[in-house]
């Protein structure tokens, strides 16, 4: 079911190689298949503590009180730790590498922002002992109003979430509460398009759901050490997290992991390693703090909620001239590394097409949810199934083929990105040939020729010969979509005109269907828009 | 009331290593006194193979074979900074490194023989079976073995090499968004056939199709559980993950796998993967990295397929059957399917 097209870009490879390529089994199968190979909670300790955490039930509270007095004296309790027992309580992820405000709590302190918010520790001999002791904890609370939509959040009058981003949004570069991305001018684009398309797009949280769930075990070490068991997925991340949590120098702490029962994102947040370190701290001995199922599903971080709008003008002959989107991250109650997704985000959009016009505002939203956090595709897996839908309608509203239109415009080497750098090894053309051949998805000859070594950027400019020219659309032509302007407006080039256009060498040839193809898009002095202009396979093209 | 099939398709592109770059990983590579080499990482196998595509990239760089060398990692008190396995970094970031550590050790290497064979080291070879040889003199040749015995206790030479690899942070213009995110990008394209139930509003995803261009392939075997998995992880997102069904609406979370739906072995399909490289001017051997992207096309790819099919379109994840029926039924009537294909 994998097969090699080796005979695609041969030209670029070496593959007179020995050990690169060769399927090779695992260096760890035989420990995997014969469970032998040591995950962090095979580690087994004579005395071993164990962690439980009290959770807020509330998603937005401020704490009255806490009486844990009677846990205190329950059966095999050893410790209680508290907010106050946190050396350095308030952390954000990123703050390792200078990005963001300290903004989350490892235990609450005054107020809970989502429901599950760890607020107590209880270490206890054993797991059951820990959680009839967490029964024991009295705590009265002071509902607060809770928001949990991230349009909701920005609207005045929201509930303040983040205490360190009270206006719900976190802050990028000291002065918008939101990441831009603007190129040419999609606005003015949008006026000159045949077809507008303005859609919402909702992203589901999901769950990490590794066969492992989080966890950790510390030990204390001779000469005042630690060694940290873990099922972390970035080694020095969760130790430099956890040292700065606990003010300790980092080489007190030893951290050993490496092989993880599965890990999207979620592994990366050091939710345990922290605590459980303080735990053994304070009582002396090695301490496991690991998830239940329960608490990986409803306190792990999920994937986040992206809410994503995406407009865009389209041309009927299948060119998407602007593209404008709008989408709101919902970080839940603390910021973890949505920030970061957002700014990765806008360095995806418009996606692998070359569109001249495009513009972008990505919010980092607080809501009063379990925080969310790096999973698979952060910050890009959202944006493409938005992007995806999207170019499906698009082609729908123009009558095209879905895969021809999106090789229309697929970006291709020297084509100039939204975000200013010059596209290159490109290859998403050759993808869509191969599935498409593979799939017996037709696809009509130019465009089984296109290639993404060709036609793109700089060469364009000069008329490289075997550009491959616009098809004209495939006009099964349906009904009038919806959201096109009353009048039709002029059909404007985004081209320059050029002193002598190159004759077209291949012209296409459309089956024949039921409309006339309508005119190619010559190079009428029309207007442009202050941008590098290109177009995979219309006219000319230049920077 | 009708089972109806559909196609539909989506093209992505994935960017390789933390956006923005400044996410270095390190690498160090020595040789035992008899010529088997270790690497240290601080880097973590998920299960993705982190472990085996750095060995196969070390031995290919020092010209030895894949048995010879032995990854080991995760442990903070050997292994060097790794930022850690995510954001598809690290066959590109680790194994740009481990490259970088295994040409230091190789050079070593490649000394040592030449000085017991009393040539010039630019005149040697490895012939990637464990022996440094003569380019054209095959039979002057010394096993890879007796050079690390050499090196250690007669000539003093440590057979060993450091790596770093870090692509340097770029700025990012808060008006335009102008930056430099990744230096290589993967591509995919896949078509997914569904049918949908009008009845039921049950989709069942019948067949994948799809090409990944991921830059060189480092193990052919890695890339297809990659691959194979994340399309199943992209089905299971599509149509039915989610700890929250009602969104933003926070009731109704599941605990626990009973209550967690998610597609079981029966909803597995057949799914033809072709493979292509296109290598990265900067990566190992040219990779790029499978890792994240290949759940991604599966989402739209199916939404598009129920458009296809049944003429709805769900712009909310995931796809239940309840928001196709409440969709069909929102439509009206007339139903048939939309474009056949």
């Amino acid at each position: 079911m994998l097969e090699f097209r080796k005979d695609i870009f041969a030209d670029e490879r070496d593959d007179n190689l020995h050990e690169v390529g060769q399927p090779t089994q695992r260096q760890d199968m035989l420990g995997h298949v014969t469970g032998t190979s040591p995950y962090y909670d095979d580690h087994r300790f004579a005395n071993l503590l164990h962690l439980k955490i009290l959770r807020s039930p509330h998603a937005h509270a401020r704490i009255r009180s806490i009486d844990d007095s009677a846990a205190a004296r329950a059966p095999g309790v050893k410790r209680i730790i508290r907010a106050a027992d946190v050396p350095v309580n308030l952390n954000t992820l990123l703050s390792l590498i200078q990005f963001g405000k300290d903004d989350e709590p490892s235990l609450a302190t005054d107020v809970v922002r989502y429901k599950g918010e760890p607020i107590l520790g209880i270490v206890a001999t054993s797991e059951r002992a820990a959680l009839e002791a967490i029964a024991l904890v009295r705590i009265s609370y002071d509902q607060l109003p809770a928001v949990f939509d991230v349009e909701e959040a920005l609207k005045p009058g929201a509930p303040s979430v983040n205490a360190a981003y009270p206006k719900n949004t976190f802050e990028y570069y000291s002065k918008y509460d939101h990441q831009k991305l603007r190129y040419g001018d999609a606005d003015a684009a949008f006026a000159q398009a045949d077809i507008v398309l303005d859609e919402r797009y909702q992203m589901s949280p999901i769950e990490h759901a590794p066969t492992e769930t989080n966890g950790s075990i510390a030990v204390p070490d001779t000469n005042g050490r630690y060694i940290v068991y873990t099922s972390t997925q970035a080694l020095f991340f969760s130790l430099d997290t956890s040292a700065k949590i606990n003010a300790v120098p980092s080489n007190q702490l030893h951290f050993i992991g490496g092989t993880v029962g599965g890990g999207f994102g979620g592994k990366v947040d050091t939710l345990t390693e922290p605590l459980s370190i303080l735990a053994a701290r304070l009582t002396g001995a090695p301490v496991r703090y690991r998830f239940s199922r329960h608490e990986e599903m409803q306190f792990g971080s999920p994937r986040g909620g992206e809410r994503i709008y995406v407009k865009d003008g389209v041309m009927k002959d299948g060119r998407v001239i602007a593209r404008k989107v709008r989408a709101y991250f919902d970080s839940g109650a603390y910021t973890r590394l949505s920030s970061y997704a957002v700014v990765k985000c806008a360095a995806h959009i418009p996606g692998p097409y070359t569109i001249p016009n495009v513009s972008g505002d990505i919010y980092c939203v607080f809501t009063n949810r379990t925080p969310a956090t790096a999973m698979r595709g952060f910050g890009v897996t959202a944006l493409d199934f938005a992007l995806e839908c999207q170019m499906d309608k698009g082609a729908t509203a123009v009558g095209m083929d879905p895969l021809e239109f999106r090789m229309l415009n697929a970006y291709r080497d020297g084509d100039m990105k939204a975000h200013r750098r010059e596209a290159k090894n490109c290859a998403l053309i050759e993808c869509a040939q191969v599935a498409a051949e593979k799939a017996n998805w037709p696809l009509r000859d130019e465009f089984r020729r296109m290639s993404s070594r060709q036609g793109g950027g700089a060469t364009r400019a000069g008329g490289s010969a075997d550009r491959t020219r616009a098809p004209a659309p495939a006009a099964a032509a349906p009904a009038a979509p919806t959201r096109a302007p009353a009048s039709t407006p002029q059909r404007v080039s985004y081209e320059r005109p050029m002193p002598a256009a190159p004759p077209r060498t291949a012209p296409p040839a459309p089956p024949p269907r039921s409309a006339p193809p309508p005119p190619p898009a010559a190079a009428p002095a029309g207007s442009t828009h202050g941008t590098p202009r290109f177009s995979s396979v219309f006219g000319t093209r230049r920077r | 009331m009708a089972k109806h099939r559909g196609r539909g398709v989506a093209t992505i592109n994935y960017p390789i290593g933390m956006n923005l770059g400044g996410d270095p990983s390190q690498a160090l590579v020595h040789s035992n006194p008899t010529g088997k080499f270790t690497v240290a990482l601080s880097s973590i196998d998920l299960g993705q193979g982190m472990k085996s595509v750095t060995r196969q990239i070390c031995a290919e760089t020092l010209g030895v074979p894949v048995e010879d060398v032995y990854v080991d990692t995760a442990d903070s008190d050997t292994g060097p900074h790794c930022m850690g396995s995510f954001a598809s970094r690290g066959t590109h970031r680790v194994g740009n490194a481990v490259m970088v550590a295994a040409r230091e050790a190789r050079a070593v290497m490649m000394e040592a023989a030449a000085e017991e064979l009393e040539v010039d080291p630019g005149d040697l070879e490895t012939d990637g079976r464990g022996s440094i040889r003569v380019k054209g003199a095959p039979h002057r040749s010394i096993s890879v073995r007796d050079v690390a015995i050499a090196a250690q206790f007669r000539q003093g030479k440590t057979i060993s090499g450091r790596g770093i690899f870090l692509v340097p942070l770029s700025d990012v213009d808060p008006e335009t968004g102008e930056m430099s995110p990744a230096t290589c990008y993967a591509h995919a394209c896949l078509i997914a056939e569904v049918e949908v139930d009008d009845e039921t509003g049950d989709v069942a995803v019948l067949k994948m199709t799809s090409a990944y261009e991921i830059g060189r392939a480092i193990n052919p075997k890695l890339v297809e559980q990659q691959l194979v998995g994340g399309s199943w992880m992209g089905m299971s997102h599509a149509l039915y993950e989610t700890p929250e069904p009602y969104y933003p609406d926070t009731r109704e979370g599941p605990r626990d796998f009973n209550e967690y739906l998610m597609p079981g072995p029966g909803d597995i399909c057949p799914h033809d993967i072709l493979v292509l490289e296109r290598p990265a001017p900067d990566g190992p051997f040219g990779a790029k990295g499978p890792g994240e992207m290949c759940a991604n096309p599966v989402l739209p790819a199916v939404a598009n397929a129920v458009f296809n099919a049944v003429g709805v379109r769900i712009n909310d994840l995931p796809i239940t059957p309840e928001k196709i029926l409440r969709a069909l039924k929102a439509r009206g009537p007339a139903a048939a399917s939309a474009r056949a294909r």
